[in-house]
């Protein structure tokens, strides 16, 4: 089992509900967020162009933030989840500045939050509350094990790339465009 | 031309736009540690040598403050914690891939092997001092059979000590300038110099306070070579590495690092090391004062700089 998620920046339009969801359904802190919309325009008008991305923790499987961790609170769960076990987290920041992709802030009562692929969501068979809520369905969630998986086929038939996989952590949210 | 905008969300004063976490406490607690692990290195190595009745203030003095540098040092790595009632989770596990657990377990050594060995020679600086109970006593009595055996460990400790402040930063990808691997040496010589300082600092023999000058010397040539080949690493790697090295050649930390490192906490030291070797009259407290600077400079700058550094997406 490999959980991965692949966003459509072709179909993407920022309208930022997967965040809302998500603060809604993890009770994220009031100026937090675990994922977040990234607006790229390159070039000179009139010849532009655009990418939005909705992006979060890329739940690497080579992750340098469980590497750091110095208590073993950054972990992987089944699945390559990375997620964090709040009770064993000293609020070292070690794993914050070893995330390429800042994808982790320290939570207001002092340990290390993040995106955690909704997997209290996903035991129950649900889909993340981002993919779930995306009025555009962009989103896509699923087991990269299993050929016949909506994400497989997806990332079979569609050219995709990570972010920053030159950094060597092998991301496992994919980008379609 | 390119545009890059988080439109939502991210909100995260920490994070954005420029992730700093790490203030002045990892910096601060990264000097006492490398200049404890200088001390003590020195300490045991001038025992080992039987040298201590040549050069009396690195096995005698300079060890009595090294408690005190840990435990600041630990204090403020406590203070930079944000889940501080956990702190104690380092003791429950033991993961070599990461450098602050085993960095965690080094201290946890060394701290009180500091203790021992300050406490085997407070009587040099305090004539007067008594243990008042005698298991205290015979315990002096007992541990000081053991000299030589502390002065191994406080060696080899002491280096491992000294890399971990550096490797400390080395290990984080996901901070380019932080991401090799010479920090380690690099921190390591850096402490050591700094640990020769401060026992020229407190001798009051000039044969010692000169051959500590002469050490420094050379620590303070290894350094240099090692920032150039810091660079030159930097500069024959990836695009993001030459970036984060364009920080020191031309960026925002170009001035602080060149005149506050390189000039006045190497170059200047070293000259002024080499004047008085040739009996130039210079107030010798000069030098040590100033690789002292260097230091805490270096440590800093690189804490804040890595922390600008940036992977591109």
């Amino acid at each position: 089992m490999r959980y991965a998620m692949a966003i459509d920046t072709l179909k993407c339009v920022g309208c930022s509900d997967c965040v809302v969801a998500c603060q809604t359904e993890n009770n994220v802190p009031i100026g937090y967020s675990r994922d977040w919309i990234r607006e790229i325009m390159t070039g000179v008008y009139p010849d532009l162009h655009l990418e939005i991305r909705s992006e979060r923790c890329n739940h690497c499987d080579n992750s340098p933030c469980v590497r750091s961790c110095p208590t073993g609170a950054s972990h992987y769960e089944e699945g390559g989840i990375v997620k964090v076990t709040k009770n064993k987290c000293i609020g070292c920041s070690a794993c914050i500045v070893s995330c390429p992709y800042n994808a982790r802030y320290i939570h207001p009562e002092g340990y290390v939050d993040k995106c955690t692929f909704c997997d209290h969501r996903v035991k129950n068979g649900n889909k993340p509350a981002c993919v779930a809520v995306c009025p555009t369905k962009c989103m896509y969630f699923g087991d990269l094990d299993n050929p016949d998986s909506e994400i497989s086929r997806m990332l079979n038939s569609r050219q995709h790339k990570t972010l920053i996989p030159e950094a060597g952590t092998t991301p496992r949210v994919y980008f379609l465009f | 031309m390119t545009e890059d905008i988080i439109s939502s969300g991210r909100a995260n004063h920490l994070i954005d736009p420029v992730l700093e976490v790490w203030e002045w406490h990892i910096p601060s607690y990264l000097f006492l540690g490398g200049l404890a692990a200088g001390i003590l290195f020195f300490a045991g190595l001038t025992w080992l040598r039987k040298k201590e009745a040549m050069h009396p203030t690195s096995v005698k003095i300079a060890p009595l403050i090294v408690p005190l540098l840990l435990v600041l040092g630990l204090f403020f790595l406590f203070l930079d914690l944000k889940h501080k009632l956990y702190f104690w989770r380092l003791y429950t596990t033991i993961k070599l891939g990461a450098p602050m657990s085993w960095g965690a377990w080094v201290l946890m050594a060394v701290t009180p092997l500091s203790f021992i060995w300050a406490a085997l020679h407070i009587k040099e600086v305090f004539p007067d001092w008594d243990w008042k109970f005698d298991l205290l006593k015979r315990a002096e009595q007992w541990l000081s059979q053991y000299k030589t055996w502390m002065a191994w460990a406080m060696v080899v400790l002491a280096v491992v000590l000294g890399v971990y402040t550096g490797i400390l930063f080395s290990a984080f990808n996901g901070r380019p300038l932080w991401n090799t691997s010479i920090l380690g040496p690099l921190f390591l010589v850096s402490g050591m110099s700094g640990g020769a300082a401060v026992i020229v600092l407190m001798s009051r023999s000039k044969e010692e306070r000169h051959y500590f000058a002469k050490v420094d010397l050379l620590l303070i040539a290894i350094e240099l070579v090692l920032i150039v080949h810091m660079f030159m690493g930097f500069l024959a790697s990836t695009q993001t590495q030459i970036d984060a090295a364009q920080l020191f050649l031309g960026g925002e930390y170009t001035a602080p690092f060149w005149i506050f490192v390189v000039i006045m906490g190497l170059i200047l030291p070293a000259l002024f090391e080499l004047m008085e070797m040739r009996n130039k009259k210079i107030p010798w407290m000069v030098a040590p004062v100033l690789v002292l600077f260097g230091g805490i400079m270096l440590r800093f700058i690189i804490a804040y700089a890595g922390q600008v550094s940036q992977w591109k997406l």
